[in-house]
């Protein structure tokens, strides 16, 4: 039986046309690109198609596109290339809401001699920009900030904080792995510096990613070796995976309408439902601009892992930031960071649609979902409507 | 992927002896809110002081509500002091295991059913003693070491699986490794204390309490001691060495011989000496 998959920030199914356009790579077109014979350089030539194509996604010129083999590997090719391009810097501007990817490795500089401002985010997810721009320095060598939270699916304002980075001549990288493919993004107009892209949250495999590096932006390579991708990252070129990129980009291309009015209304329909046959729940985000498939709910008084597990029951795929699902014993940093009442704080759950998912799938889960809330809180020695007049409406 | 066992997935899609008993003879109520956990058990006694009736409500992750399933399962039918004797281990036994980081699922069971007995004893609740070692659970270094002992833990990332002391911010993992090095260095037996023993095995199992725990303290300070012979619950023996002649050897006899052979044998053993 195949799954209600409701998961697609945490990765995609690979689309038919890429698959089908991939597979010739592996042992027809098995040639490396860097070879002298017209049998490699063909792959060559597939591969500038590509670049193309995902240039064209997100409005760059396909030579400030460089293929990797993750969004992880586009973060911190972007972050070590900014601090190791101006050595005497040691500042950088993050949030404390980014991806382990960004998170992890600015808390391991911060170890390292480097300061590191993290900016806070109101109950809206949404960033204090007078932090922001306050906290700015002659010293700082970079600031990062992720385009759309994979959590909660809330966009930052990345065209106002470039235009102001782009003033004061400071480097900007921002994470766009979520918003690539979800939301128009036209780096002709919003002046960043560094953009990270993953192929699989957008129906391409796993093992693919992309960073923009704009024209004129000092750079230095995160793997040294050959020179492949003009030097900006050794290694062979994965071709198989970097054509299957192409074509998701181009795929993504033709469904951004669909993605913000199809997807988009599915969302709604889905938080409008929960919200009004569940009692004592809040959506995460739900007064900011958010992605238009995105869905983060906390439920009071019960804990996100035992609603995954009751949806896995009729093979709902689902995620949640709760404790118990992470392997910490905390609620994510992203929830902590919103300040959600401690009462709903263990009790998150997020669904991440796509082009693929149905209004019966939705329709589904609308059904279920009530009964399995509604049969935790029996369970929860918190759970007394009468006694516990939800705190969230003041929230 | 969720790495529970068919048994474990059983008591948290159909939980049994959900609710709270109305008169019930003893609660009690572990974890809170804002931990990610809580357990409230409540039971309640037949007319020959056994459990008739046990009932549960928990808020907290799937191995939470099985663990707490299965602990209201376990206990029906036994005497307070068959119950007292549960431990978390039986309880993660019980359920096929669990996995490692979830351990701390059946430490909240057995800690709400140990509350629960104090509660109809009249005993006064047991505050957490010691000092806060893990501020963002408010774990103690008393509960700690303790899990240790219990457990066989020989590592911090163990110790928040049980505990969950560490799992927050992780300022306090030093502490914790000095606890853990600090009961390292002083091997002890793990308690057992079968549910019926036979005058042999009782027999063994307080000498080989007094070689193991006992002798050696004692001879840390030139004294000795001889088992003389058991008869019921009375354990005889002969101080030797500068035990003997010591004037504190009431103290040593009571508080600590007999703690000991409480503690590993029997609860209510009594030690008395025998002049030579």
């Amino acid at each position: 039986m195949t799954p209600i998959y409701l998961d697609n920030n945490a990765t995609t199914q690979v689309a038919e046309e890429v698959l089908e356009g991939m597979l010739p790579y592996f042992n027809d077109f098995y040639g490396n690109p860097s070879s002298m014979h017209t049998f490699g350089g063909m792959v060559g030539t597939q591969l500038e198609k590509a670049r193309q194509s995902v240039a064209g996604l997100i409005g760059a010129n396909p030579d400030e596109i460089v293929f990797t083999a993750c969004g992880t590997e586009s973060d911190n090719t972007a972050i070590w290339s900014a601090i190791n391009s101006s050595p005497s810097k040691k500042h950088i501007l993050t949030t404390r809401v980014e991806h382990p990817a960004v998170k992890n490795l600015c808390e391991h500089l911060s170890k390292n001699g480097y300061r590191v401002s993290y900016v806070p985010v109101d109950r809206k997810g949404e960033l204090d920009m007078k932090f922001l721009t306050d906290h700015l320095s002659e010293d700082t060598a970079l600031v990062s900030i992720m385009w759309a939270n994979n959590e909660t699916g809330v966009i930052f304002p990345i065209e106002e904080i470039a235009e102001t980075l782009k003033k004061r001549d400071i480097v900007f990288h921002t994470d766009a792995v979520q918003a690539v493919g979800k939301i128009p993004i036209d780096l002709r107009k919003t002046p960043v510096d560094m953009l990270s892209l993953s192929g699989h949250k957008i129906h391409a495999p796993k093992g693919i990613g992309a960073l923009f590096i704009r024209k004129g932006t000092k750079f230095s390579p995160f793997l040294i070796g050959g020179h492949q991708e003009k030097g900006r990252r050794g290694g062979t070129e994965n071709t198989a995976s970097i054509v299957g990129l192409g074509i998701a980009c181009d795929l993504a291309r033709d469904h951004l309408k669909e993605m913000n009015t199809t997807v988009k209304r599915l969302r709604d329909h889905l938080e409008n439902e929960l919200l009004r046959q569940i009692p004592n729940a809040i959506v995460n985000g739900k007064n900011a601009n958010r992605l238009p498939n995105t869905l983060s709910m906390n439920f009071e008084y019960i804990e996100g892992e035992s609603i995954l597990l009751m949806l896995n029951e009729f093979n709902i795929c689902a995620s949640s930031g709760s404790a118990c699902t992470s392997g910490s014993l905390e609620p994510s940093h992203v929830l902590r960071a919103m300040g959600v009442p401690f009462t709903a704080a263990h009790g998150s759950i997020r669904f991440s649609l796509s082009t693929r998912t149905t209004e019966k799938e939705i329709d589904f889960v609308i059904e279920k979902m009530p009964t399995i809330i509604e049969d935790l809180r029996k369970l929860s020695p918190f759970w007394n409507p009468s006694q516990h007049p939800s705190s969230l409406h003041l929230w | 992927m969720w790495d529970y066992t068919e048994k474990v997935k059983d008591h948290f899609l159909h939980p049994r002896n959900v609710g709270v008993i109305e008169n019930y003879d003893g609660i009690g109520e572990v974890g809170s809110l804002a931990c990610g956990d809580a357990l409230k058990l409540t039971f309640k006694l037949d007319e020959t002081g056994k459990i008739s009736d046990a009932r549960f409500q928990t808020f907290g992750c799937a191995s939470a509500i099985a663990s707490s399933s299965a602990l209201t399962e376990m206990i029906k039918g036994l005497s307070l002091e068959e119950a007292s004797r549960i431990t978390n281990e039986d309880i993660a036994k019980y359920l096929g295991g669990l996995p490692r980081e979830k351990m701390h699922c059946s430490v909240m069971g057995k800690d709400a059913l140990h509350k629960a007995i104090s509660n109809y004893r009249g005993e006064p609740e047991k505050h957490a003693e010691g000092q806060i070692v893990c501020e963002c659970f408010g774990v103690t270094d008393l509960e700690i070491k303790q899990a240790v002992i219990e457990n066989h833990l020989t590592t911090v990332e163990e110790v928040t699986n049980y505990t969950k002391a560490g799992g927050g911010c992780g300022n306090c993992h030093e502490k914790i490794q000095e606890i853990i090095d600090g009961v390292s260095r002083t091997p002890t037996l793990t308690p057992i204390k079968p549910v019926r023993m036979t005058n042999l095995q009782k027999i063994r199992l307080i000498e080989e309490t007094l070689e193991r725990e006992i002798k050696p303290a004692l001879k840390k300070d030139g004294g000795d001691i001889e088992l003389v012979d058991i008869a019921a619950d009375t354990v005889f023996v002969k101080l030797k060495g500068t035990c003997a002649s010591c004037s504190a050897s009431q103290v040593t006899l009571k508080h600590y011989v007999e703690s000991k052979l409480r503690e590993f044998v029997k609860s209510d053993l009594v030690v008395e000496e025998v002049k030579s």
